[in-house]
């Protein structure tokens, strides 16, 4: 069934309180919708369960890129083509800019925005394991005001979220301190554009007399929502980065994940893969300690 | 095309167009319906072949995932805007000199694609020629003779003729 646009109403107020108005006018009832690369792809399928949409393209209150004294706001409308062309996130915030690569091709980027892609709440998402790694904030608001919520815990579900019907996300909020920790993303996929991950891992470490002491792992596809691995980071705090300590972290990493299983991958291929990427970076924070 | 539905405005290479569309309407189906611009092609209707390819303000994007009323005061660029005065583009030359159109169902989007690399990066690099592409499927499997093309236009010194057609905004 292809979709049919005349049983979807679609308006532009043009603005961030004209759209909060709507939506605390009539909680529930609309479906924002930003660059559309998501919820378009539903329509065109003709399974957009959405009747009432409002458009949040071109609100210039959602787009930006701020870099302020210990943090990087990003607005929920910034597309990921916006965060590749910034120098401070390029410099900055590397993992973020290296994932904002990956989404789809460039005519995806020039309209998927990084709030879509939270909101949406893929647990494949693209922009989330580095995220995840940097410890970012999320700001929501509505007319009733903004509250900040770390973004690790943002999502509830598969593709629930924090998120009150007369809400908006606002903004992302990623603090810069990590800039001299180790820091690794990669994502396994069938080829470099397009395709959705089969599974990806962002991390950020900080070593202090070659042992662990903050360690972050963000991942994408090894739950039904982005998560951080928290059990295998704590596995991890006090030791040496070495093939044993990789061998004891892959067993609690393989406890800890609970893969999607789906036309892209199956379970087992995932957790073999998300293992071999911990063990990637923790023998790099080897190879990077001897060097040291 | 009803008077029931309100106008949506935009430019489209050049010349400003008005069209009365439920908002919900993709941009591919208003610039081939209702403008019979037929260029652009539907291939997946979901955004992963790119030949539904068209320049919007000054950026690539996909026509089929557009609803026509974020198209409001946009200037749009489609494949037949980059002919111009009855002679074709340069970028359309090399397509034809190299043999970059099997099929032809990807080349508008391909073209527009290349359209879009050149402007912002007149002499890409193989890589970077295959990144801007990347996400314009030719199920001919032509890509060699496509990425071939856009060498041999960037080295035409057509990246100066690529935004004369354009109408960018910016």
């Amino acid at each position: 069934m292809r979709g049919n646009a005349e049983l979807h109403d679609l308006i532009a107020p043009g603005n961030l309180t004209a759209v909060l108005d709507l939506l605390a006018a009539e909680p529930g009832k609309w479906t924002p919708i930003a660059g559309g690369t998501e919820l378009m792809v539903a329509f065109s399928a003709g399974r957009l369960n959405a009747p009432r949409l409002v458009s949040l393209w071109g609100i210039r209150d959602l787009r930006f890129i701020e870099r302020r004294e210990d943090s990087i706001a990003i607005g929920a409308g910034t597309t990921f083509l916006d965060l590749r062309k910034n120098a401070a996130i390029a410099s900055e915030l590397r993992l973020l800019a290296r994932a904002a690569s990956w989404i789809g091709s460039v005519a995806n980027q020039s309209r998927a925005t990084l709030g879509g892609n939270l909101v949406n709440g893929s647990p494949a998402a693209d922009s989330s394991p580095a995220l995840l790694a940097y410890d970012a904030e999320v700001e929501m608001i509505s007319l009733r005001g903004r509250r900040r919520t770390l973004y690790a815990e943002f999502h509830t579900g598969y593709k629930r979220n924090v998120l009150a019907p007369d809400e908006l996300l606002y903004a992302i909020h990623v603090p810069l301190r990590f800039a001299r920790y180790r820091q690794y993303l990669r994502k396994v996929g069938t080829r470099r554009a397009m395709a959705i991950a089969k599974v990806a891992l962002g991390a950020t470490a900080m070593l202090e007399e070659e042992v662990v002491r903050e360690i972050r792992l963000g991942a994408a596809s090894l739950a039904p929502y982005p998560v951080r691995l928290r059990r295998t980071e704590a596995a991890l705090i006090g030791r040496k980065p070495s093939r044993e300590t990789a061998d004891a972290a892959r067993e609690v990493l393989l406890a800890e994940v609970k893969p999607i299983d789906d036309i892209r991958s199956t379970e087992p291929y995932r957790r073999r893969v998300a293992a071999n990427l911990l063990e990637e970076f923790l023998l790099g924070l080897q190879r990077e300690g001897r060097g040291a | 095309m009803s008077v029931l539905w309100p106008a949506v405005r935009f430019t489209v290479n050049g010349e400003v167009r008005e069209v009365h569309a439920p908002p919900m309407k993709r941009l591919l189906d208003v610039l081939r319906e209702e403008l019979k611009l037929t260029g652009a092609k539907e291939g997946c209707g979901e955004g992963e072949c790119g030949s539904c390819s068209v320049r919007m303000n000054g950026e690539l994007v996909n026509s089929c995932l557009i609803p026509v009323l974020q198209a409001e005061g946009a200037e749009i660029q489609t494949v037949e805007g980059l002919a111009a005065n009855g002679k074709l583009h340069p970028i359309q030359e090399a397509f034809l000199q190299c043999g970059g159109a099997q099929c032809g169902i990807c080349t508008p989007g391909m073209l527009m694609a290349t359209a879009q690399l050149l402007a912002a990066n007149p002499h890409p690099n193989l890589a970077e020629i295959r990144e801007g592409l990347a996400g314009n499927l030719c199920r001919c499997t032509g890509f060699i003779r496509i990425f071939e093309s856009v060498v041999v236009a960037a080295t035409r010194d057509s990246a100066s003729a690529t935004d004369e057609g354009a109408h960018d905004a910016r």
